[in-house]
């Protein structure tokens, strides 16, 4: 019984944390169709960002640091979400309706960004905000010429090119008569620790076996977010307009919504999803540049099992993928079999597959041959709906 | 309350609208009309900005709209009810009418209420209030569409072929009631249409052959050749 329960509780855990970073990949990639590559490093960002938070609060001692993961959950949102919108009105705006760009121009960008966390110092945030001020600051002044229409392509590149020169000099500058606090990574190639506050180490025990908080707090978190989201999806006016908007975005257009608004806050809240997400993972281990791409390959995979456009698909498949995976990886399936004799060619079987990367293994054999008898996934659109 | 001067559209290098020039009176209900292919549907989706002009210009109230983009364009009072209905599929058929009241110009902001005039044109909309709208049968999904256009209190109707594929007793219905509609709030009504009897309804029609207006004029001068030449499939 105990054994049982353990399993059970290990699985949903499991499932929970790939629900929770799958859930803003239902919403850009379910909903609106776009392949972000991108949204493990969007994962990494939520991460890093709880990092910096804790950083912020331990000097706060002790009743504050106790609730930095409660701040930090609200600030990955904004964070990541921030990046997304940027993401969005930047670079994915331009490649609606275009999968494979999309997919290059995201691949991109994770790469931008891993890039980026190994080697983000005060010197690159300040030329980067330099580049910043000289190039949208020039478009806002420029935008002002009546003939703006007329020089766009012109002035865009002209300012590219000084905003870049100007930003690089300045680099260059700082580089020679700065100190090393400047130069100095912030958080290097190095993964870092994210510590758990007191109240979230340790367990619940019951019936023999412990249910670490850490956990629990994933799987109540992954909760709230569901339903904050069924709600958001369902009951909210931005809702209607979101779920308008990724079925068909001309029309959409043509009842007077406001579509470019739309597509970039639903990126923004997928985004957002993404920093819970990665938010929550910081608890469970160490923090790196990959530590996003640990889950992409295993969200995507959840979204198209569920059946793409379906939360309540992402949810069953987010559950089943865990279980399965813990069931196969702890032995567990392997040890139901062993008080039967004639059953030992199943029980090596699974027992040569009772470890977590050869798990995975069985996990993906066995969606690939799932995908093959329903590739539309565990809840594909119904009745005439199908077909539009 | 619409003026299309001079308009020229391409696809690509492909020159679909050539010099289209045409009015649209306050009130009034306008026909276009032409075969398959001359560019019917192209004028309309220019007119609501779906598509570019390479030149010309289109004024609506007397302002020009041609830089506008779409959604302003129909919050400035231009309802569109396009060739396939295109209704949201998976919303509800009052989600559908809620989504109608995006083109007003304060938008939603707490309006959730359907009027009873909605209902009093296709009462069949009321009983189907919580089905998805891509459930809804070909006729019920037009009735549909053009209850969600209203929804948005527009001061144009741009109607795209909606009797096509409906059968003859919902055709009758959908043309009743456009006639109300128009009788009852003195909107103007821009309608492309290759059914003969709803075209007979319009006060003026404009004909297209190979992306130009090649004749116009009051639709009780529709001649038998006219008809014979622009609305024969």
């Amino acid at each position: 019984m105990s054994a049982l329960i353990e399993g059970l509780f290990n699985g949903i855990s499991i499932g929970s944390v790939l629900l929770i970073a799958a859930l803003g990949l239902a919403i850009v990639f379910g909903l609106m169709g776009v392949i972000n590559l991108a949204h493990g490093e969007l994962m990494m960002l939520g991460a890093y960002t709880t990092f910096v938070v804790q950083n912020v609060f331990k000097p706060l001692g002790e009743p504050w640091f106790e609730l930095y993961i409660l701040f930090s959950l609200p600030v990955a949102f904004i964070v990541s979400a921030l990046f997304g919108l940027a993401l969005e009105r930047g670079v994915i705006r331009f490649l609606y309706g275009r999968p494979l760009e999309t997919l290059l121009a995201t691949w991109g960008v994770s790469l931008i960004l891993r890039q980026f966390v190994r080697s983000v110092n005060w010197l690159l945030v300040i030329s980067i905000a330099v580049f910043c001020l000289c190039f949208f600051g020039g478009m806002a002044i420029l935008k002002r010429l009546s003939h703006w229409e007329r020089i766009r392509n012109w002035a865009i590149t002209i300012l590219l090119f000084i905003s870049s020169a100007i930003s690089i000099a300045l680099g260059f500058l700082i580089d020679r008569v700065g100190t090393l606090a400047l130069t100095k990574p912030w958080f290097s190639a190095r993964n870092v620790d994210v510590t758990a506050p007191t109240w979230l180490r340790g367990g619940w025990k019951i019936l023999g076996f412990q249910m670490p908080y850490a956990r629990l707090f994933i799987i109540a978190l992954t909760i709230i977010c569901l339903l904050g989201v069924y709600w958001f999806l369902n009951r909210s006016t931005w809702g209607l307009r979101i779920r308008a908007v990724t079925q068909n975005r001309s029309m959409s257009a043509c009842l007077g919504i406001p579509t470019a608004k739309v597509d970039a806050l639903t990126f923004a809240l997928g985004s957002g999803l993404a920093g819970v997400a990665g938010c929550a993972v910081s608890l469970l281990g160490s923090v790196g540049p990959n530590t996003g791409q640990n889950y992409i390959v295993d969200t995507f995979m959840v979204v198209v099992v569920g059946g793409v456009g379906n939360l309540f698909g992402t949810v069953v498949a987010g559950l089943s993928i865990g279980i399965i995976n813990y069931l196969i990886g702890s032995g567990t399936l392997a040890l139901i079999f062993t008080s039967t004799e004639s059953l030992k060619p199943l029980v090596d079987f699974f027992l040569f597959f009772a470890t977590s990367s050869m798990a995975k293994v069985m996990v993906f054999a066995i969606i690939i041959t799932f995908l093959q008898v329903k590739p539309a996934g565990l809840f594909p659109q119904k009745g005439r709906t199908a077909e539009l | 309350m619409l003026q299309v001067s001079n308009l020229n559209v391409y696809y690509g290098e492909s020159h679909i609208l050539r010099n289209v020039d045409m009015s649209i009176p306050s009130g009034q209900m306008v026909c276009l009309i032409g075969r398959n292919g001359v560019g019917k549907t192209t004028l309309l989706k220019t007119i609501m900005g779906l598509l570019k002009s390479r030149t010309g210009e289109i004024l609506f109230t007397g302002k020009p709209i041609s830089k506008i983009a779409t959604d302003r364009r129909v919050r400035m009072g231009i309802g569109y009810v396009p060739q396939g209905r295109e209704i949201i599929p998976r919303v509800t058929v009052k989600e559908n009418l809620l989504l109608g009241l995006e083109a007003r110009p304060q938008g939603r902001k707490g309006n959730e209420a359907i009027p009873e005039e909605i209902f009093a044109l296709f009462p069949v909309l009321k009983t189907m209030l919580s089905r998805m709208g891509g459930d809804l049968s070909g006729g019920q999904q037009q009735q549909l569409a053009i209850a969600r256009a209203l929804m948005g209190k527009p001061r144009l109707l741009v109607l795209d072929e909606p009797t096509e594929g409906i059968q003859p007793s919902i055709i009758l219905e959908i043309e009743a009631a456009v006639k109300r509609i128009i009788a009852a709030t003195g909107i103007s009504v821009l309608l492309v249409e290759q059914h003969l009897h709803f075209v007979r309804q319009a006060d003026k029609y404009y004909a297209m052959q190979k992306g130009g207006i090649v004749a116009s004029g009051s639709t009780s001068e529709l001649s038998q050749e006219i008809i014979q030449e622009f609305l024969a499939v």
